[in-house]
């Protein structure tokens, strides 16, 4: 349904924009109907950036992204509205997404003005009351009332309700619920899940919580500063982490059944500038790097079915793939 | 000797509508070298809790209590006598705290400002400061850096660093490691235990709304609910025996690697936190509770447990018929 082909995108900086800053390198990636698909990364690792391309929000720098097979950068006028109907963001802060002078009500007035100009009030009102069932609001509970009457978890599923309404098919989901309690935080992905199964609804769900991401997705895409460094279906990911990098975000999530285990982290070379080599190069744990590292860059292997890594010690059995994702299966969802 | 106590204490919030009970009535103490993690939902009032023991400002109002650091009264009333003990005794690290601070001004100039208060020379206390960077893997040129030049992860380690320079008894860590990475979390969640463990500070209060972070490196855990103690236990009996319908409740909720939608359904907690306005009668965690009955709307009181060191708290009325 959604596919990234060769998405890079280059942030110019300075008064002049004499630097540049590689934000997304070459990444590429499918999402299929129905699948829910967790893009994990830091802060810094352009996670955000993607989803602001496939919004577009931001234009790519080069390659291109294709919603049912034509490309959204050429949308315009009446395509544009019908992309917005079909692709919706719901972001981080539910209070800023939110005039906090007027009543919640007023997305769903916009939505209707906008988009259903010729549906009658009574049936909009029904279709309304319909898409906040769907996320667990009762209407008398949360319509009429200004949005610091109610909770993050209840504006964060209003604004899925919203989505919902346009009868979106692919939402994309940038850290919707990190603002959220723990206790209210389940409910929503609860949500995601159930409208996945119901409706088939597909969710690029943008996190830098690896256990949140493993609870509802089908496939994960690991970003590590622009680049999709493992990917796959999200039980060998998690199962089997074969990258570097992903063993030890594994390694340090505080888990409630083990504690820490103790791996030297090294902190500094953080922000190590990029040389041509693996992006991951200067904070790699394993022992035996070698020339390659620094002086080439690995390309994305396909290690076992549905698990592909991008790291030089997998070289030589495997074949290269261009897809981070739904490569070879279709809309199967494990 | 108990290192802190704290009896009853009640800080409210003045606004026009009347009093917000952030803190209402709430008793615990904490020995030598323990590290405490204060959980709880937002607005809950644990950074309430916190602040209030470092700095009581207005629109803050001090209502009621009794704080004993190391058996000495800690007079959080007065802002004034308190400034003697800030820093030096009792210390904070807010969660956003280089970001909060005077872009204009370098990293030592701000750490010589904070020492002339207590008037020590910037010479004297270098040799330590220097150890203690190296120590979390700061360069010394940090000094000479802008707060808005060091990364998220930068920053937590030199406010650690800066905040506990005068070993104070009792340090306030309020959502250090909230807005930071996984990786660089787990170094700064470190570095707190190594600090306790090398005597830098007496003993930690963490903050965070994170059970799981706080599984890794507290010793015991508090959790509160809407201004008042639920439960407070060691960290393992807590998380893996809770006995307050709250605390069972807020781990169950909590997804683990390996928990799958598609195999157990989490569930969250239903409806929402009462207003601290006007609270509910009795127990406060009443109206979300799957296991209310009558009893309830009378206060809970606080059942306390001794097992061998170990104190457990809790006030619910389901723990007081175990024990008639």
């Amino acid at each position: 349904m959604l596919e990234l082909d060769r998405v890079t995108k280059i942030f110019r900086l300075g008064i002049f924009g004499r630097k540049s800053l590689k934000a997304v390198d070459q990444v590429s990636f499918r999402v299929n109907h129905g699948q829910v698909v967790a893009l994990i990364g830091e802060s810094g690792s352009g996670k955000t950036t993607i989803g602001k391309m496939i919004l577009r929000l931001l234009p790519a720098t080069s390659g291109t992204i294709l919603f049912e097979g034509r490309d959204i950068a050429k949308f315009h006028g009446r395509a544009l509205k019908e992309y917005y109907r079909q692709v919706q963001g719901v972001f981080q802060d539910p209070f800023s997404s939110y005039n906090p002078i007027f009543k919640v009500d007023r997305i769903f007035n916009i939505v209707q003005k906008e988009f259903f100009p010729k549906v009658s009030a009574q049936k909009w009102r029904e279709r309304q009351e319909e898409a906040l069932c769907a996320v667990g609001l009762t209407p008398e509970e949360v319509l009429g009332k200004y949005p610091h009457q109610l909770s993050g978890g209840q504006l964060q599923r209003l604004l899925i309700a919203r989505a919902l309404l346009l009868e979106i098919r692919l939402l994309v989901a940038d850290e919707i619920i990190s603002m959220l309690d723990a206790s209210t935080r389940v409910d929503v992905l609860n949500l995601l899940a159930d409208l996945k199964n119901a409706q088939g609804l597909s969710v690029l769900f943008i996190t830098h919580d690896l256990a949140l991401a493993h609870y509802v997705s089908d496939e994960a895409l690991i970003l590590y500063r622009g680049n999709i460094v493992e990917s796959g279906d999200i039980a060998k990911v998690f199962g089997s982490p074969l990258h570097p990098y992903t063993q030890m975000l594994l390694l340090s999530v505080p888990r409630l059944d083990q504690k820490w285990e103790d791996v030297e982290i090294k902190l500094q070379a953080q922000s190590a500038p990029l040389g041509k080599g693996c992006v991951y190069y200067h904070r790699c744990f394993v022992q035996e790097k070698e020339k390659i590292c620094a002086n080439e860059k690995p390309g994305l292997l396909e290690v076992e079915n549905g698990h592909f890594v991008a790291c030089h010690r997998f070289r030589e059995t495997k074949k290269e793939v261009r897809y981070a994702t739904g490569e070879t299966r279709g809309t199967s969802t494990s | 000797m108990e290192l802190l106590a704290v009896e009853n204490l009640r800080v409210y919030y003045q606004t026009l509508r009347g009093d917000v009970k952030a803190v209402d009535g709430v008793t615990f103490s904490m020995s030598p070298g323990e590290i405490m993690g204060l959980a709880g939902e937002s607005g809950c009032g644990k950074s309430t809790l916190g602040r209030s023991l470092v700095l009581l400002k207005p629109p803050m109002k001090y209502v009621g209590g009794k704080v004993l650091l190391k058996g000495t009264p800690l007079p959080i009333w007065d802002k004034k006598t308190m400034a003697s003990f800030r820093f030096s005794e009792v210390s904070l690290i807010p969660q956003y705290a280089l970001s909060a601070l005077n872009p204009t001004r370098k990293v030592k100039k701000l750490l010589t400002d904070i020492l002339w208060s207590k008037g020590i020379k910037f010479s004297q206390i270098f040799p330590e400061l220097r150890r203690r960077m190296e120590l979390v893997e700061l360069p010394l040129e940090v000094l000479n850096m802008y707060p808005f030049e060091l990364s998220g992860g930068m920053k937590q380690r030199m406010v650690m660093v800066l905040s506990t320079l005068l070993n104070p008894s009792l340090l306030i860590a309020d959502e250090v490691t909230s807005a930071l990475d996984v990786s660089t979390q787990k170094a700064v969640a470190r570095m707190l235990v190594e600090f306790r463990d090398r005597k830098f500070v007496g003993a930690i209060i963490v903050i965070t709304h994170d059970i799981s972070l706080l599984y890794q490196i507290a010793d015991s855990i508090f959790v509160m609910y809407a201004g008042k103690l639920m439960e407070r236990g060691s960290t393992e009996d807590l998380i893996q025996r809770p006995k307050h319908p709250y605390t069972q409740l807020l781990v169950a909720s909590l997804p683990r690697i390996g928990a799958r939608y598609a195999q157990e359904k989490l569930q969250g907690i239903p409806g929402c936190p009462p207003s601290l306005l006007e609270p509910p009668q009795g127990c406060r965690f009443r109206t979300r509770c799957p296991r209310t009955w009558e009893k309830c709307l009378e206060e809970p009181p606080l059942v306390t447990t001794k097992d061998g060191d170990l104190t457990w708290q809790v006030a619910c009325w389901l723990a007081v018929d175990k024990h008639a």
